[in-house]
């Protein structure tokens, strides 16, 4: 067995509001190795970002624990890294993509010449060699993601997280990043944790798709997907095994919304 | 299996736009700036001669009296000392609403216990604080900068607070989330995200310092720009007193001229965006 990379033990969030408290997640509990590409997906308002900003120590779980690495995660860890949904208001518009990408390395005590190198690095990894001098708002939205990815990678993260990085850009652009992200997972290694509310594409990224339930939320299934390593937006959608798996999930999903899945343990 | 990711579209940057040849454009732009002053100087002029009013003189009385009146030892002796003054409490101003407004704005109790305060004092036009300041102070060049700062400060400073503090969500759980430290995230994010805001509180301190700078100087009538004013006025000496008038007016285009220079260039992606978001 590789060795855990982060483990989620019985995360409960409540939000406490003047009518009361709202239970968003009731007890989420999985496991994610090194190396891995994992897949959450759930109905939309299952509190999926909720559980990114625990496991990502922008908030704090009101029970429970999320562990990197065997460590506590108590506020945001050195060694990961996130990518935003909303990459408009991730990127720093008064950076250039250099400036941006650059950023989060400049307290990491490296050498301006190894700075740099990580960052031709990160932004020729993610096809932006060309701009990397322009800022992001000279930029489409599909590129804008390219550099909030590139920041990440530069960072060299142990683990990336990514709440529906893709939700917001159109369906051509999100296909080719979506070969970004399995690119950098199966060339480079990353451990990918990749949010959305696509099934497709929870199927098509992930080694393991994580369905969620309804709020308050618990993990309804933990699904293996036993797809090849090598994967094309054609010829691995259009097998038939491609399909059983998303109908499979997308049933999973179904259920979840109508709250007809059963807590396990319950 | 080297390259990750493939070829992606050139961006779809502003490009400036093309047009007619630059000496072209520049005697337009002058075209434009100067058309609307040269006619009303004109204007101005034939009225003078038509009706003849008592207390206005022509453009030309006006322009001797300031030939003869600010060119030359004055401009030392009152001029300088003035837009010294001016130039003081506004630096002044402008570091002391920054450095006070980013410590407000990112501490929420200090926010809650200044606000209420702040809406007092800078309810107060200050003028009425210049006899005050002055007897405290004497008419010392001190109590002069002293108004002006105490005029000038809030539009900066109130500004400053509310940009620090609306800092987008995201931006700063970006911040935390990629572990920039404190003095980073001061540069990097919340003093850039702040600026338009405060561009704008400092556009406002302008003008309230340049209306100060006067001001101090009109009571006891010293020195400086405005001493002088008042002294031209109860002297009858029309025509200085209107040269007078027309240098503040000189002296606010500079300030502007100035601002705007320094304004573009920290803004730039500010009104890039602003662009790209109108298309």
């Amino acid at each position: 067995m590789a060795d855990t990379l982060l483990t989620v033990e019985h995360v409960r969030k409540t939000y406490e509001s003047s009518t009361g408290s709202v239970e968003a997640i009731a007890d989420i509990s999985f496991t994610m190795e090194a190396g891995e590409l994992v897949c959450i997906v759930g109905p939309s308002g299952c509190g999926k970002t909720t559980l990114l900003k625990c496991i990502a120590g922008l908030l704090r779980p009101t029970d429970g624990l999320v562990e990197l690495h065997g460590k506590r995660v108590t506020a945001p860890p050195e060694n990961m890294a996130l990518v935003f949904q909303e990459y408009g208001r991730s990127l720093f518009p008064w950076l250039t993509v250099r400036g941006n990408v650059e950023l989060p390395l400049k307290h990491k005590g490296l050498s301006r010449e190894e700075r740099r190198q990580l960052v031709d690095d990160a932004i020729e990894a993610v096809g932006l060699a060309h701009a990397d001098t322009s800022y992001p708002w000279q930029l489409s939205g599909g590129m804008q993601q390219r550099v909030a990815i590139a920041r990440a990678v530069a960072y060299q993260p142990e683990v990336l997280i990514m709440d529906e990085p893709f939700a917001a850009v159109d369906a051509q652009t999100r296909a080719d990043l979506e070969d970004l992200v399995r690119a950098l997972h199966k060339d480079r290694g990353m451990s990918i944790l990749f949010v959305t509310h696509d099934i497709d594409e929870s199927v098509y990224l992930g080694q393991r798709v994580i369905v969620l339930s309804n709020a308050p939320t618990w993990v309804q299934e933990d699904l293996a997907i036993d797809l090849e390593a090598e994967r094309d937006q054609i010829t691995t959608r259009a097998l038939p095994r491609f399909t059983e798996l998303r109908t499979h999930v997308y049933e999973q999903v179904q259920r979840a919304k109508r709250g007809q899945a059963v807590r396990p343990g319950s | 299996m080297s390259t990750v990711a493939p070829a992606a579209g050139a961006p779809n940057a502003p490009q400036p736009r093309k047009g007619r040849s630059g000496a072209a454009r520049v005697a337009q732009s002058i075209g434009y700036s100067f058309g609307l002053p040269i006619l009303l100087l004109v204007l101005w002029g034939v009225w003078v001669t038509l009706s003849e009013p008592k207390f206005i003189p022509s453009p030309a009385e006006v322009y001797d009296a300031f030939v003869k009146t600010w060119i030359g030892p004055a401009f030392m002796s009152d001029v300088v000392p003035s837009l010294t003054r001016l130039a003081i409490g506004l630096v002044l101003s402008i570091l002391i609403g920054i450095a006070l407004g980013t410590v407000i704005g990112l501490v929420k109790w200090l926010r809650e216990l200044l606000e209420p305060s702040f809406e007092f004092f800078r309810a107060i036009p200050p003028p009425v604080m210049v006899p005050v300041i002055a007897v405290i102070l004497g008419q010392t060049g001190t109590m002069k900068v002293v108004v002006i700062v105490l005029g000038a400060l809030w539009p900066v400073l109130l500004n400053t607070i509310e940009g620090v503090r609306s800092t987008d969500s995201v931006m700063k759980d970006t911040a935390r989330a990629f572990a920039l430290t404190r003095s980073q995230r001061l540069r990097a994010l919340v003093l850039p995200a702040a600026m338009p805001r405060i561009m704008a509180g400092v556009r406002q301190s302008m003008s309230i310092a340049l209306i100060l700078m006067v001001i101090s100087e009109m009571f006891n009538a010293s020195s400086g720009l405005g001493g002088n004013i008042v002294y031209f006025q109860r002297n009858y000496l029309v025509a200085e007193m209107w040269s007078g008038i027309v240098l503040l007016g000189l002296v606010g285009v500079l300030l502007a001229t100035i601002f705007g220079f320094v304004e573009r260039r920290m803004l730039r992606w500010y009104h890039g965006v602003k662009e790209v978001e109108h298309g």
